[in-house]
């Protein structure tokens, strides 16, 4: 099992769990973040003042997958959320320990399995 | 709106003044509010509640303050300088015409009042984000009827300025020059924000910097198409004027964004449209169309320089209320000096050979900030006295909302526990 983590651009969140879904992921949550990845700052102004806005509204995601889905969920995101500019994101890929499924019980592979809606408990 | 001296005996009702300035006063009360929304998309959002109180608080406490004394020291027989205590708690003051003309008196200390809260609550601007809340109610108090109500005197309640010849339709002097003045005053005895040249300070809200700014401007046509006191052809030049100057104010303003900082910034165009309102504002009932389109151009140059300059002087007048209302009163009020044509209600300005009006307007523009920087910081000073005038550095970093009222604007429900009362 492994915990993959991406950053990705916010603009880029459409296609990115579009592409997941074709790759049969289904599991994960996203969250708004926001980071700096060396891109130009993007500048704004407000009467006299003007800001350079050092952090990016980001999107970060987190899926559990069983080992056989780990290498699909990472070319699915690297495709999907290339443009090609700074900025892009990044992919974290990482251990677990151990993982258990809230409503079951169920520990670990079959935790990070997807069921079928209605599938018996 | 100058008062002339008694007309003696009762004047009869008119049916259609009466009806539009019943319908003026509940546009520029609608002002206030409107106000409220304009400043506070302009704070942080952990001040956001605290700045819409102080326009909304200043609504109660500025309307007591009118209805017991201000109102009569404004407008009841006194001399040049003051009303006597004859209106106080609107004694006397009844449903007949009289020398304002064929409306109730009551109505129109009741319009007088709308102008005298907004004129507390503009203030406001100067301040937030770092004054106490209660030291600001006993002020927009005690300054309503020590500063307001006797400017209000000398230029529209028979007083000297007006008898000196001064122009001015609806408050250019009274309302802008006067409120700005104070929050120049207030904005140095209070003192800066801790964060203000250290940390950027933006906008939490620009969404609602437009819509106050779309609500000041409804409201304004009651502001200044009330001003002629009757349902007129003036009332309908002063209306057509609030469009047409903040129109040419918008189209200038856009350009010198455009060209200056490549952007056409909504922060911006909403500003242009509020200093064209109050450019226009003393000159309303007495230019003419293409003059007020050309006063609406003029007026947005200096507030526009000056609100790109404030930012870099240790001047913490937070939401520029010098440079918009100041900068376009006094503008407007000396422009109305080099427009004003007879033929349109007003006198002969500069431009059609009287440029004695233009001496009288200075004097009426210096005589009323004079008189509000003294009084608005011996105001302030007696306040300080008996207690401080703003929350100490910690409190202000949390934010006003918190601190002072207990609440905030945009609460989530996550992690709030319900406290049962015992």
């Amino acid at each position: 099992m492994k915990l993959i983590i991406a950053i990705i651009r916010s603009e880029r969140l459409n296609e990115v769990l579009e592409a997941l879904y074709r790759a049969e992921v289904r599991g994960l949550t996203i969250s708004p973040v926001r980071g700096h990845g060396g891109e130009v700052e993007q500048v704004e102004t407000y009467r006299g003042t003007r800001v350079k806005v050092g952090l990016q509204d980001k999107m970060r995601l987190e899926i559990g997958v069983s080992e056989p889905f780990v290498e699909a969920t990472v070319n699915a995101i690297l495709e999907s959320a290339r443009t090609g500019e700074v900025g892009d994101g990044k992919v974290f890929v990482l251990p677990v320990e151990s993982v258990y499924r809230i409503r079951t019980g169920e520990r670990d592979e079959a935790a990070v399995t997807p069921q079928a809606p209605g599938a018996p408990v | 709106m100058i008062l002339q001296a008694d007309a003696g005996g009762a004047v009869p009702i008119s049916a259609g003044d009466t009806a539009w300035l019943l319908v003026s006063t509940a546009l520029v009360l609608l002002m206030t509010p409107a106000l409220g929304f304009f400043y506070g998309g302009l704070v942080r959002s952990k001040n956001m509640l605290n700045t819409l109180m102080m326009s909304f608080a200043s609504l109660g406490v500025v309307t007591v303050a009118w209805a017991a004394i201000g109102f009569s020291l404004a407008f009841a027989p006194g001399n040049a300088w003051l009303g006597g205590a004859g209106h106080a708690f609107l004694v006397g003051v009844g449903v007949e015409g009289g020398a304002w003309g064929p409306t109730p008196h009551l109505l129109y200390a009741a319009y007088q009042g709308s102008f005298a809260i907004i004129t507390a609550a503009l203030i406001s601007g100067a301040v937030v984000e770092r004054m106490r809340f209660g030291p600001y109610l006993s002020f927009i108090f005690l300054w309503s009827i020590a500063v307001y109500a006797p400017v209000a005197r000398w230029v529209w309640g028979g007083g000297w300025l007006g008898t000196l010849g001064a122009l001015d339709f609806a408050g250019g002097t009274v309302v802008h020059i006067n409120a700005a003045v104070a929050a120049v005053v207030a904005a140095l005895v209070v003192g800066s924000r801790r964060d203000y040249g250290r940390a950027a300070l933006l906008p939490h809200n620009v969404s609602f910097v437009l819509l106050g700014t779309g609500l000041l401007w409804f409201g304004w046509f009651g502001f200044n198409g009330g001003s002629a006191l009757a349902a007129n052809g003036t009332a309908a030049l002063a209306f057509v004027n609030t469009l047409l100057a903040p129109a040419a104010t918008l189209v200038c303003w856009m350009l010198l964004d455009a060209f200056r900082e490549r952007n056409i910034t909504a922060v911006g165009a909403a500003t242009g449209i509020v200093v064209g309102l109050v450019g226009i504002t003393p000159a309303a009932g007495f230019v003419s169309p293409a003059s007020a389109m050309a006063l609406g151009a003029l007026v947005a140059f200096p507030s526009y320089f000056a609100i790109l300059h404030r930012p870099r002087t240790r001047l913490d007048d937070s939401l520029d209320v010098f440079a918009a209302h100041g900068l376009g009163g006094i503008t407007g009020a000396l422009l109305v000096g080099v427009f004003a044509e007879k033929a349109w209600g007003g006198k002969e300005g500069l431009l059609f050979g009287n440029p004695g009006q233009l001496w009288t307007q200075a004097v009426a523009v210096v005589a009323s900030a004079a008189y509000s920087a003294l009084a608005t910081w011996l105001l302030l000073k007696l306040i300080s006295l008996v207690t401080p005038l703003r929350r100490p550095d910690h409190e202000e970093a949390r934010g006003l909302d918190l601190v002072q009222h207990g609440e905030e604007a945009y609460t989530r429900g996550e992690g709030a526990v319900l406290v049962q009362p015992r």
